[in-house]
């Protein structure tokens, strides 16, 4: 019974339900203070270099996932793109990263918060654990996020 | 080794947050750049205008996309005003062949663009006055015969739907030159694509 009853669920993929948030939602995301390394990678399925590294982030999420190490692919694809758009090409691409769709339009307010260094372009990435804060606006390749990661995770 | 790589990333990504470009109160300079008309723009060629509206912007960025409606309503409203649109695109286009001139063109021609869309064809002018992304606006008020940058940042504050703005930046940013008040905010940031530079 136990087993008939959660082998469904355990089954699903955990992007089978992308929550949409605003950025009071997704700010608590930004400051933890435990012992996981966090990867929140700011993207969206029109921004083709954001979709070149994909691959990469997934990879290091694979290589990672069974460590206190948390990827979170914050998508900014428009609201109206969210069902046309972004679902399918997470399901396409089986994404195994969770993936969160933040929609918050009045960016001027929130893009500081995630870190003052950043314009707004995307690809952007923040990697950060509670002694280390690194954040990027461009893109990275697998070697160098797995370069970051092996030197602050904390183990 | 690993370290060495390490401080490599952080001392580009230092590289990167401190890059030139413009601040506001600097002055700008002018350019002279192909127009999609075949035609060689300069500012100097405007000899009537109390400054400019420069838009870094291009064809395949759905945010560029998403404002350009809002782009030709800033320069039917301000160019007789004495503040004229002038759209540079910045994108290369081996990274991004919809930016290319001759695309460039079709989109000009297609939603009858009223102001000058410019290439960037060396990449120069967008890395000078600093863009970092599209569309990223620069209001540059002329002051004693001086470019000077006014304003630095986004349209308004709803790229997804311009009724549901709030606070329209260059809108409010024009009028204040115009009435020699202070531009407030004089920056904002905004979520926009990157600018797609040539690989060597």
């Amino acid at each position: 019974m136990f087993v008939l009853l959660f082998l469904p669920l355990g089954l699903l993929s955990q992007n089978e339900i992308i929550q949409t948030v605003n950025f009071k939602g997704f700010e608590p995301w930004l400051n933890k203070s435990n012992d996981t390394t966090y990867v929140i990678n700011f993207w969206a399925t029109w921004c083709a270099p954001c979709v070149k590294e994909l691959p990469d982030f997934e990879s290091l999420n694979k290589k990672y996932k069974s460590k206190k190490f948390k990827m979170l692919l914050v998508s900014l694809d428009f609201m109206r793109m969210k069902d046309s758009r972004l679902l399918p090409f997470v399901a396409q691409r089986k994404l195994e990263a969770q993936v969160l769709h933040l929609h918050e339009p009045d960016a001027n307010v929130w893009i500081g918060t995630v870190d003052q260094s950043w314009s707004g372009a995307i690809p952007a990435t923040l990697i950060y654990n509670r002694n280390h804060r690194v954040f990027h606006e461009g893109s990275y390749t697998f070697q160098e996020l797995d370069t970051i990661i092996k030197r602050i995770i904390i183990n | 080794m690993k370290h060495l790589l390490f401080s490599l990333i952080f001392s580009l990504s230092l590289f990167a947050a401190t890059a030139q470009g413009y601040k506001i109160g600097d002055k700008a300079s002018d350019f002279k750049l192909l127009n999609v008309d075949g035609t060689m723009v300069s500012m100097a060629d405007y000899t009537d205008a109390k400054g400019f509206i420069v838009i870094f912007s291009c064809n395949h960025c759905p945010y560029s996309v998403a404002y350009e409606d809002r782009k030709i309503e800033l320069d039917n409203k301000f160019a007789q005003l004495g503040y004229p649109v002038i759209i540079i695109n910045p994108n290369d286009s081996i990274a991004q062949p919809q930016d290319s001139y001759s695309k460039m063109q079709i989109r000009a021609s297609e939603k009858q663009f009223p102001f000058p869309y410019l290439l960037d064809a060396e990449q120069t002018v967008y890395k000078e006055y600093g863009a970092t992304r599209t569309p990223h606006v620069f209001l540059l008020n002329k002051e004693e015969g001086d470019l000077i940058v006014r304003y630095i940042g986004a349209i308004d504050n709803n790229h997804e739907d311009a009724a549901k703005a709030t606070q329209k930046y260059v809108e409010s940013a024009v009028n204040a030159v115009m009435n020699g008040k202070k531009v407030d905010p004089e920056t904002t940031r905004a979520i926009g694509c990157t600018i797609k530079v040539r690989k060597s």
